[in-house]
């Protein structure tokens, strides 16, 4: 067991998997000085500037190199730097990486990982704070991970480099000095979440940063007699709905959580579903449809608060007879 | 690095009529074109009731080959010129009017043809159609239903031979629309910073689906803009197999040699309108009136003959290619479609099963 950050949670399960297999190469803006968040730290000065590949700004052939790469006996890491520079290689990942396997009739495989960080970033304004891994979601042939901590930064980068699909791997910018217990060769499912506190009035699923918030609420709310059932998802798809469904079904109320515009988001898949498949109770909660803004008052509207958290739980525990 | 220019530094008839080598090669290069030509034939007139498009009606009759299907016809010389400097090992990124390319790089006919025919024994078993052709086992990596798209892929498939250490090459077919798309300028740039094994192929029919491409393309277009990124470019006639060839020879042989990328801007023409419902009658008559005497099988029929091919060979030789495509699509019509089933088959591995 070692204490890590998030950054180096992620650093060290790349390095293993270079260790590992040669054909592991990872490419991308500033990675031979560490990335921009240092989640790249000391991995070129171990493997060369031949497999920690410093790229130029061109984010589209960058995601589309990786693809050819791919192709041709590599499995690459990508980086896009901040997931708004990932909307530069949309073709490049939803019509050719996503899309190869099944177009060309399983002739390749494109196993590469692209790693593209999500979430406010203080300060950062519209272009730098988004958080779309509900657009990933919609297209076939991707997964869709979202680790909250370092323990499944480690874990979940692991089985998805494993994994031989494209995966669209989002970190959190306001998370890579998050320290936490990292188990060196632990992997985490792909697919699986966690029950990070049981709980019998109410389901409260989140992902990501949010997580943070949810946890607070769920403790929060134990003091005021109400008992949440708190659920870290992990992988955003394919979603672990046995895990989900079964709590819902358990606690008949279901709140989904996440930093996205609460509009189209994931969300609302998780809702739609559980009420579907269970008649459980639903809510979601999420940003307004606004662009972050820069002023501290404008970025905070864009924020999920523990506060709302807490209400959106309480009137659904009421409705429940919790 | 000047623009060189091929077009006429093809040998001189006379001088080759006593050297068969030079008749066998091309003999060959004009097989693989009357292959192609035939293929594309047979494709379109399967094609007639396909799409709705144009201000045509889709026919009653329905089609053999449905959807969009972008012919090559006219522009055989170019996938056939150089191809045929590539090694069944080499890898090739291609267009959406990729079928030349395909049959070129060695495919089996008998699978392209079931796959236009959406066929379980196509290339694809049926999930891609015309637009996404592609036969890995020869080293082609598809083609794309995107502009531009396969040059980002072909530079990274070069950069992983590299890494691989690999011996091999990629070969990069574009239209002269992509090069007003930005993955042609990051792609030449990135095959110019890491030095990749990269030939890249402007096969220039002048037309940008139904729009003429010069007025829509600022400066002298392909070659001058790879060579203001230093990427020595050749310019050649696109309808003369043997130039194209010849310059594809030496451009590989740079390629191969460890000199980094190349680009080849062969102009060629496009015969057919954008998709094979589409009569093309937004152009020029006159235009393609000439563009018909310059057909490339035409050239290079005249120029056997030149040197003493006998006019029956080259007969037998278009014969042996239509009885081939039409055995293709006879199979091809006889061939079971895919079962529903494995439209859920070759997606990922991840979650595989949970489709809602």
């Amino acid at each position: 067991m070692a204490l890590m950050s998030y950054a180096q949670a992620a650093a060290t399960a790349l390095a293993e998997a270079m260790r590992a297999d040669r054909n592991v190469v990872a490419l991308g803006e500033d990675l031979g000085r560490g990335g921009i968040f240092g989640q790249y730290r000391g991995l070129q000065q171990e493997f060369g500037a031949g497999r920690v590949i410093d790229t130029p700004i061109s984010e589209a052939t960058i995601m589309g190199a990786a693809v050819g790469m791919a192709l041709a006996g590599l499995r690459p890491v990508v980086e896009m730097r901040v997931v708004d520079f990932a909307l530069c290689a949309m073709d490049e990942l939803v019509n050719q990486a996503a899309k190869n396997r099944y177009m060309f009739g399983g002739q390749g495989r494109v196993p590469l990982v692209a790693r593209m960080p999500i979430g406010l970033w203080t300060a950062s304004a519209a272009q730098h704070s988004q958080s779309l891994e509900a657009w990933f979601a919609h297209v076939p042939g991707l997964t869709v991970v979202a680790p909250s901590m370092p323990a499944d930064n480690y874990g979940l980068l692991h089985s998805a480099l494993e994994s031989g699909d494209p995966v669209v791997y989002l970190e959190h910018k306001e998370l890579w000095g998050f320290e936490g217990d990292v188990e060196p060769g632990v992997r985490v499912p792909l697919g699986a979440a966690r029950i990070v506190r049981g709980g019998t009035d109410v389901t409260l699923v989140s992902w990501s940063k949010a997580m943070q918030t949810c946890v607070d609420a769920a403790t929060e709310l134990a003091r005021a007699g109400i008992s949440v059932e708190v659920i870290d998802l992990r992988t955003i798809w394919p979603w672990d709905r046995a895990t989900v469904l079964g709590s819902a079904a358990r606690t008949g109320a279901l709140l989904v959580v996440h930093e996205a515009v609460q509009v189209g988001g994931f969300g609302a898949e998780i809702a739609a579903t559980a009420a579907e498949e269970t008649g459980c109770r639903v809510r979601r909660l999420g940003a307004p449809r606004i662009p972050s803004g820069y002023a501290k008052p404008l970025e905070d509207e864009s924020r999920v608060t523990v506060a709302q958290v807490v209400a959106a739980a309480r009137s659904l525990a009421a409705h429940n007879g919790g | 690095m000047p623009i060189r220019t091929e077009g006429d530094s093809a040998p001189a008839p006379a001088a080759a009529r006593s050297d068969p080598p030079q008749a066998s090669r091309l003999l060959a290069l004009y097989r693989t074109m009357a292959r192609i030509r035939a293929f594309e034939n047979a494709a379109e007139i399967a094609s007639q009731g396909g799409v709705q498009a144009w201000g045509l009606e889709a026919s009653a009759k329905p089609a053999l080959v449905r959807g969009p299907l972008h012919l090559s016809t006219g522009q055989e010389a170019v996938a056939t010129g150089v191809c045929a400097n590539l090694t069944r090992e080499d890898l090739l990124t291609s267009t959406h009017r990729g079928h030349g390319h395909t049959l070129a790089k060695g495919a089996d006919v008998n699978r392209m043809m079931a796959e236009l025919f959406g066929k379980a024994t196509g290339t694809n078993h049926g999930k891609g159609g015309s637009m996404h052709i592609a036969d890995f086992s020869v080293g082609m990596l598809g083609a794309n239903g995107v502009v531009a798209a396969g040059m980002p892929i072909a530079v990274g498939a070069a950069h992983a031979l590299r890494i691989r250490g690999r011996p091999e090459i990629v070969a990069c077919f574009f239209g002269d629309g992509a090069v007003n798309r930005g993955p042609f300028l990051e792609a030449l740039n990135w095959a110019v910073v890491f030095k990749l094994p990269v030939l890249f192929v402007c096969e220039d029919n002048r037309i940008s689906a139904t729009t003429p491409t010069g007025p829509m393309t600022g400066g002298p277009g392909a070659a001058a803009r790879a060579e203001s990124l230093g990427v020595a470019a050749v310019l050649a006639d696109g309808n003369d197999v043997e130039a194209v060839d010849a310059a594809a020879a030496r451009l590989i042989g740079d390629v191969r040699a460890g000199e980094g990328p190349r680009l080849l801007h062969a102009v060629t023409y496009r015969f057919k309108g954008h998709v094979s419902v589409d009569p093309g009658t937004y152009r020029d008559a006159t235009e393609v009136a000439r563009a018909l005497e310059s057909d490339p099988l035409k050239l290079a029929r005249d120029r056997l003959v030149a040197r003493g091919v006998a006019a029956a060979d080259i007969a037998a030789i278009d014969a042996a290619a239509t009885a081939e495509i039409d055995a293709a699509q006879a199979l091809a019509a006889a061939a079971p479609f895919p079962d529903a089933a494995s439209a859920y088959t070759d997606v990922q591995n991840t979650g595989a099963g949970q489709w809602r």
